[in-house]
């Protein structure tokens, strides 16, 4: 098992990313050997499809679950079909949040956002 | 001749301006870009309608085929591809039909096929050719749609196109102005109203359009969108008063210059402005 969380900084104590999809990093952390890893966020720049870009970089990191404050329809297309299990983030920063998981107090995410695509003028 | 009609923001009045000057022409063409709520066939209830499918074409995977190499993934810079559990996801939505990831697959495993996206409609009202796009709820761009009404209608020197745009000022709206010789900016008396005034001001300067303003609404108070005019030295075409009748008249669809004198000439003087501005800006530019 290995979890993905977008975070604003590279480190333990950051905050969880309010993005999926445009986060600055992933903090790719293994439960068993307390492992992390930070992943750079490439699709942060993109001018659309950012969600997509994210989640393939979330599933090529290996990872199988995440936690996450949001997620778009898109990015959550690409996790379900990796079958990815998804639970949603407190404002406590990432280690508390990764804590709170393993002790099962994490809820599922259950709301999927539309996204921002085609809304009209800007 | 071809007058692009567009403002910031919706309700300012493109319509209005737009249907009422292609009717005070008598003999000229107008295409509604507005394809996510086309409403100026409302006013023209245009006759012999004629309809055409609008379809992009996006790719579709042949599994057998693909080697899960990734080109494809890699290539596209909409993100409308990822590969996950050894099977490639195509976001239709977000595919921009460039085609570029079926030329980049070394397995000849991606081809197109066809979406219907919305369609194009021509009819005819009095002497006013009529177009209107309508895109289909759900689809995120419509300007594919854009670019079949333009495909459909190409412009001619003599006859005078009016194009009602799109409110606001993203890709849409650039595709809707592209061709245009002159753009005419609408807009009403509100600090809100400058606010997206500057916003299609910022665009039709980046696309080196020739433009004026026509002042919607107008009353007897301070005009901020006038102030802005003076400030940036900005051609004001008309006046259109704030007034009940014409209120009235909009509201119940009908079109002010084919019911009263008073709009009719309202609507000509405009006309023969824009002509003159257009026929300066021509000959200062050859």
């Amino acid at each position: 098992m290995k979890i993905a969380i977008p975070v604003d900084e590279k480190s333990l104590q950051s905050n969880v990313s309010v993005s999926f999809g445009r986060t600055p990093y992933f903090l790719i952390y293994d439960p068993k050997t307390k492992k992390s890893v930070f992943l750079d966020n490439s699709a942060a720049s993109s001018t659309g499809g950012a969600g997509v870009k994210a989640a393939q970089k979330v599933v090529d990191s290996k990872a199988n679950i995440l936690l996450t404050p949001r997620l778009g329809e898109n990015a959550a297309d690409v996790l379900k079909a990796a079958e990815f299990k998804i639970y949603k983030t407190t404002t406590a920063s990432a280690k508390d949040n990764i804590d709170a998981f393993i002790a099962g107090k994490l809820p599922l995410l259950d709301e999927i956002h539309a996204g921002f695509h085609g809304h009209r003028g800007n | 001749m071809r007058i692009a009609v567009l403002s910031g923001k919706g309700g300012t009045g493109k319509t209005l301006v737009s249907v009422n000057l292609a009717a005070a022409a008598k003999t000229s063409t107008y295409i509604d870009c507005d394809v996510e709520e086309p409403n100026g066939h409302l006013f023209f209830k245009p006759e012999n309608i004629q309809e055409e499918e609008v379809s992009v074409r996006t790719p579709k995977v042949d599994e057998k085929l693909c080697s899960g190499c990734r080109k494809c993934v890699n290539f596209c810079k909409f993100n409308a591809l990822a590969y996950i559990k050894d099977k490639l996801i195509v976001f239709e939505e977000i595919c921009h039909s460039c085609g570029g990831c079926i030329l980049f697959c070394p397995e000849k495993a991606l081809t197109e096929k066809e979406r219907v996206i919305g369609k194009v409609q021509k009819g005819i009202s009095d002497q006013v050719t009529i177009y209107t796009g309508i895109m289909n709820t759900g689809e995120a761009s419509g300007v594919p749609i854009i670019k079949k009404l333009f495909n459909e209608n190409i412009p001619e020197a003599d006859k005078q196109t009016f194009v009602d745009c799109p409110p606001g000022s993203a890709c849409i709206v650039m595709e809707s102005i592209m061709d245009a010789d002159y753009c005419i900016l609408v807009v009403e008396p509100t600090l809100f109203g400058v606010h997206n005034l500057n916003m299609v001001y910022e665009l039709v300067k980046l696309f080196n359009k020739p433009f004026g303003v026509v002042l919607n609404k107008c009353l007897e108070e301070e005009n901020p969108a006038e102030k802005f005019c003076f400030e940036k030295e900005i051609k004001i075409l008309a006046r259109i008063p704030f007034d009940n009748e014409l209120g009235i008249l909009n509201s119940n669809a009908e079109i002010a210059v084919r019911k009263s004198e008073k709009w009719r000439t309202i609507f000509s003087t405009l006309l023969e402005t824009v002509k003159k501005e257009v026929h300066h800006e021509a000959t200062s530019n050859s």
